[in-house]
This record gives structure tokens, C-alpha cells and sequence, in this order.
């Protein structure tokens, strides 16, 4: 090692400072970071907020199906109706903004039910190895087997009349298995961890490391992970309601008004446009939010 | 420093042990390439015997490899050996189920060598200190808690006003410190440091050998303390174990084995500390060893030293030396026990 010391030019300097990198954070400079957190975060209230109280988008008016004239059947947008009017005469703007309901109903439930399934199911794998980690990883892949959309639609064949808990029952049934991968392979990274070792040896019981040590710090993967599923559940709901065999009438949802509006594209393009905008910026929401959350809890991922 | 010398010798012919090693193998299965390989078992300890004497220290010294690690976590029960006893107490805390075992978790404790990644990094340090209460309910009750944590931190000499902080927010040594005071907490009777102060600053190196020094003196202690700073080991042991690969080469007091080493690998050992080979009134050369230790896959026949040992002669090879007293005390596994004679340069 020589310790010959350089001379540094106060320009050579400057220079060199000019040439720092501006503030970046996991390839991506902090300002779109920051930015694209707050608008898909935005984007996520806003649609939780429209399904929650719809009201408030409406002006506590009349609801979906009421004040309905059949005289205004399919009137494009006017000021009055900025949405125009449905094939039963009724206010559009109102329908659209009542069908978040379902959609945002159907994807959280279906992710929480994915998430609380995969973090138990593949802590245990993963914590205990050994054969009870075969049986259940021999599970998922039988699972992963099945077509997601061809399952959820043998299931949901069972069911006459389906509403939201249907669906949410038909698409719950197969979105966990992905999950439990994920898990398991975060659990094995956790489980050799020295603190688990030292929780072991004050004679903590199995159950306890699971809850205390091991779930606490590998769920984090799973967490975006599941967030990131929501748009795709509820692309799902509207993809099986479109064809048929999600939701059925007298539910209110984007599918099953992008499914209405399919026999007037030509007459009534509206019925089509609004729903599907709406149906596009959540889900389009819903999966810059999750990918802010990866790239916020694992800068290293991206 | 001769009362010192007298009050280690005191200590050290205390005979009954707290805890004991009886022909204790470990033996690792390596995945085999193809089904009809032979199959390769690393042996990481092969057939340790070792007293540990309530209230004194222990020191395990030897190169990186030699099973040191395997060793703390056999004696901590973290790993069961494949044979062999390890007897707390004279019981072998294997054969121990329900109460019997949680009751012997209290006993016996180990501090990590990294001391950020034995403490959970989403605990705050009054969760990482309580847990061992909330595991064990019965020793202070909930009201307690709080009180009992705030004087363990005290007692490793930390601020217990930090309680609520998180592992990262403390420099290596507080950490350490944290790792001590959890260790503590259920006044254990034994604590194994594996490699405790290893990961540590030189300054705060002497900060925490001295407190675990002083927690000894205060609680009455047995150490286990597993270290390759060879300084450290003499300053704070009672007794000092050589190990080869997977097995104890020399056993003694730290002064048989430090001053008076038998056992060439010792000498060897030691030589390569160069604040050992100056003062000390002892003279030492350094002895350079040719090669790597061989592979605990493949371990010599014979003495396993004599593919290394300067002094190795053609029975070395055909047979293995016993672990033989050649003082007080004092046992080495060696043909040919001794100081090396200084070669003539």
C-alpha cells in the first residue's frame, strides 16, 4: 500500500462534485419515487373512499337504480349527466361510481384472505421443513397446476346466483399459493437468523418464534406482494363478470357494465368508455402502489 | 502477580463440574453428487471431553475450522451432538423434555460473535430484554418487569433511559452489551461467549471483557469463553483447552498451557501472537507451520497434527496419541510433549 497523497485543484474539485449523482434511491431518483407514492396512493383512497361512501361522489341523491326514466334510455353525456345515460334511462355518472363497491370489495378481501393464508401456511412450511414443508410445497405446485381463471370459473359455475361473496369465495379458493412460495422462501432466510437462535435458547416455544421473530421480519415481501395482487383480483372480477360468470344482475359493478355496454358500442360508446377508464386508473393504482411500497421497503429489489 | 496466579490455581482445583463433555462427536452428512457417491461426514468435533468448574472460565483456543463454534453450540444446546453426553449438573441436557428442559435454558446461555444480528432488529430493546421473562413467566412477576429490565441495562452499563430505542441506534459494544444483559437476565449459571468480543473495537474489547469479568465476580458465573485473540483468552481464563481439528490437543491451567505449553501446535500457536512471544519472562520463537490444516472431511491417520508438527516422527503417523498428563492438571496429546528445541539458525 503506497501513501502518496494527491494534490486536489479547488476546479478539480467542483468538478468532482459536480459529478455526485443527484439523490437516488433504488435506481430511481427520490423525486418520481416520492411522486408516484402520492398519486397511485391517492389513487387507492380515492377508490376506497368511492366504494366505502359512495354518497359523497353523488351528492346524497338518488342511488343506482332509482330515478330512472326510460324515455332517457343511452343520452350521451350533458351537463346534467356528465356521464350520460344507461340503457334504463338511468343517471350513468351514479352506476359508475357505485360499481367501485364490488371491485375494490372483491380485491382487498380476496388479498387479505391470500395474505393471512400464505403468512401462515408458509411460516409453518418454511419454520418446520422437514416433510410437513413437502407436503404443503407439493400442495402448491398441484394448485399452481390449475389454470387461476379456468378454476375460478368451474367454481363459480357451482353457484346460480352469484354476488360479491361468490366471487370473492371462487377466486380466494386459488390465489394463495403464490403467496405461500413467497413466504416460505422469505421464512427460510429468517429462520437461521442468530436471534431466532437466541430466542431458542431462553426457551422460547415454536409458536412463540413464529409470532415474535419469524413473521415480523419476513412479511414484508409478502405485503407488497399481495398489495401488487390487488389490481389483478380485481381485473379478475371484472374479466369473469364481462363473461358471464362473475357477478350477476342486480349487483352493480364496472363488469357487469362493461358487459351491458358491449351490445350499443356503436349507438352508445359512453356506456363503454367510463367504466373501463374507471376499472384501468384502479387497478393501474393499485399496482404503482405496490410497486412504491417494494421499491420504499427493499431498495435493493429493482 | 502472584496472589492472581494462587486465586486461578484455587479455582481451578475446584473439582466438581458444572457441566461435562463425554466423548462428544459431531458429525456433519455432506449432500452426496450422485446416489452411489460415497458418503462424506465432516467431523467437526470428534470425541471432546471437557470440564467446565462452576465460577471459572474456560477458554477454547485454536485456528479458524477446528470446531470452536460447533463446540459453543453443542455445549448450548442449540445442537444436539451425534454422540457423546453433555452433562449440566451431571444430567445430560439432551435426554431433558417440558419443564426439565425450559428449566435448564435458564442454566445455560451464549453470547453471539455478531452481536447486531443475535438481537431482533424490529424489537425495541425493552421487548428484546423482556422476552426472557415473558418466556419464563414465573421468575419476576408482570409488574416487576420493567424494573427488573431497567437494571439489567444498568448492570451491562447502559442508559436505561433507551429503552425504547432499536438495536440500530447502539454502537457494536451496546449491542454486545444488550446480547450480555439478555444473556443474564435469567440468572444463568453458565455462559458460553462464542467469539463475544471478536466483532468488537480494541477499546471496547476491554470494556466488555471486563464487564463479563465483573458480572462473573458478582453472579458467580462459569465461562465458557471461546476467542482467537489469544491475549484475552489468558487475561480472563482459568483453565485454557487447545483444539485441533475437532479434538482437545492440550488442557490446563492458563499458565501450564500459556507459559509451559507440552503440545507443539500450542507452541505454535502461541508463537504467532507476537505480544505473547515478547516479556512474559518466557522465550519464544515463532514456529511457522507449512501448510493448511487438513480437512475434517479427511483427517490424517495417526496424530492429526503430525502432518504440520516440526517435530513429527514415523510413529506419529501410524498411531494416535491420548490426551496424557504431563503435570498437575495438565494433559497434552503428544508422542513427544515439550518445548520444541530452538533450532539453530
Amino acid at each position: 500500500m503506497s501513501t502518496a497523497t494527491n494534490t486536489v485543484t479547488p476546479t478539480e474539485g467542483a468538478q468532482a462534485a459536480a459529478r455526485i449523482p443527484g439523490k437516488v434511491k433504488g435506481g430511481h431518483h427520490y423525486w418520481w419515487l416520492r411522486l408516484r407514492f402520492i398519486i397511485s396512493g391517492s389513487i387507492v383512497l380515492l377508490v376506497i373512499l368511492m366504494a366505502a361512501l359512495p354518497q359523497i361522489f353523488t351528492g346524497f341523491g338518488p342511488g343506482p337504480t332509482e330515478n330512472c326514466d326510460i324515455l332517457n334510455s343511452n343520452l350521451p353525456p350533458s351537463a346534467l349527466h356528465p356521464f350520460g345515460m344507461d340503457v334504463q334511462g338511468c343517471d350513468y355518472y351514479t352506476n359508475v361510481i357505485y360499481g367501485a363497491r364490488a371491485s375494490i370489495l372483491v380485491g382487498i378481501v380476496v388479498s387479505l384472505i391470500a395474505f393471512a393464508i400464505a403468512a401462515a401456511v408458509g411460516a409453518i412450511a418454511g419454520y418446520f421443513g422437514g416433510w410437513i414443508d413437502a407436503v404443503i410445497s407439493r400442495l402448491c405446485d398441484m394448485a399452481f397446476g390449475l389454470p387461476f381463471i379456468l378454476a375460478a370459473i368451474v367454481v363459480l359455475q357451482l353457484f346460480g346466483q352469484r354476488n360479491v361473496w361468490t366471487v370473492i369465495f371462487a377466486l380466494a379458493l386459488f390465489s394463495w399459493p403464490g403467496g405461500v412460495r413467497f413466504m416460505r422462501s422469505s421464512v427460510l432466510e429468517v429462520r437461521n437468523r442468530e436471534y431466532v437462535q437466541a430466542a431458542r435458547l431462553l426457551g422460547a416455544s415454536n409458536s412463540r418464534i413464529i409470532r415474535k421473530h419469524i413473521v415480523p421480519n419476513a412479511i414484508t415481501p409478502l405485503l407488497v406482494l399481495q398489495t401488487l395482487g390487488v389490481g389483478g383480483m380485481i381485473s379478475a372480477e371484472a374479466g369473469l363478470t364481462f363473461i358471464g360468470i362473475g357477478l350477476t344482475p342486480p349487483a352493480v359493478s364496472w363488469g357487469l357494465q362493461l358487459a351491458a355496454a358491449r351490445d350499443y358500442i356503436d349507438a352508445a360508446p359512453h356506456l363503454l368508455i367510463f367504466p373501463a377508464v374507471f376499472l384501468t386508473i384502479t387497478v393501474l393504482g393499485f399496482v404503482l402502489f405496490g410497486e412504491a411500497m417494494r421499491d420504499e421497503f427493499d431498495p435493493k429489489g429493482k | 502477580m502472584p496472589h492472581i496466579v494462587a486465586e486461578h490455581a484455587r479455582r481451578a482445583t475446584n473439582t466438581s463440574p458444572i457441566m461435562e463433555l463425554r466423548g462428544v462427536k459431531q458429525h456433519y452428512a455432506i449432500a452426496r453428487p450422485l446416489p452411489f457417491a460415497p458418503k462424506k461426514i465432516v467431523r467437526a468435533l470428534d470425541g471432546v471431553d471437557l470440564r467446565v468448574k462452576p465460577g471459572s472460565t474456560l477458554g477454547i483456543i485454536g485456528e479458524s475450522g477446528c470446531g470452536k463454534s460447533t463446540l459453543a453450540r453443542i455445549l448450548s444446546g442449540l445442537e444436539a451432538p451425534s454422540e457423546g453426553e453433555v452433562l449440566f449438573e451431571g444430567v445430560d441436557i439432551n435426554s431433558l423434555r417440558g419443564a426439565e428442559k425450559r428449566h435448564m435454558r435458564q442454566n445455560i446461555q451464549l453470547i453471539f460473535q455478531d452481536p447486531y444480528a443475535a438481537l431482533d432488529p424490529r424489537m425495541s430493546i425493552e421487548q428484546i430484554l423482556s422476552e426472557p421473562f415473558e418466556i419464563h413467566p414465573g421468575l419476576v412477576p408482570e409488574s416487576g418487569r420493567r424494573r427488573k429490565v431497567q437494571e439489567l441495562m444498568e448492570l451491562v452499563g447502559l442508559n436505561p433511559d433507551h429503552l425504547g430505542r432499536y438495536p440500530h441506534n447502539f454502537s457494536g459494544g451496546q449491542q454486545q452489551r444488550i446480547g450480555i444483559a439478555r444473556g443474564i437476565a435469567l440468572n444463568p449459571k453458565v455462559l458460553i461467549c462464542d467469539e463475544a468480543v471478536s466483532a468488537l473495537d480494541v477499546s471496547v474489547r476491554a470494556q466488555v471483557v471486563n464487564l463479563l469479568q465483573d458480572l462473573q465476580q458478582e453472579l458467580g458465573l462459569s465461562f465458557v469463553f471461546i476467542a482467537h485473540d489469544l491475549q484475552i483468552v489468558r487475561h480472563i481464563s482459568d483453565e485454557v483447552a487447545t483444539m485441533y481439528l475437532g479434538r482437545i490437543v492440550e488442557h490446563g491451567t492458563f499458565a501450564q498451557v500459556y507459559d509451559h505449553s507440552e503440545h507443539p501446535y500450542t507452541q505454535a500457536l502461541l508463537s504467532a501472537a507476537p505480544e505473547l512471544r515478547q516479556g512474559n519472562g518466557t522465550k519464544r520463537e515463532l514456529i511457522m507451520l507449512q501448510g493448511d490444516p487438513p480437512s475434517p472431511l479427511d483427517p490424517p491417520p495417526g496424530c492429526r497434527f503430525h502432518t504440520r508438527c516440526p517435530i513429527a516422527q514415523a510413529r506419529c503417523a501410524q498411531a494416535e496419541p491420548t490426551l496424557d498428563g504431563v503435570g498437575e492438571g495438565h494433559n497434552a496429546r503428544c508422542f513427544f510433549p515439550g518445548p520444541i528445541p530452538v533450532r539453530s539458525a
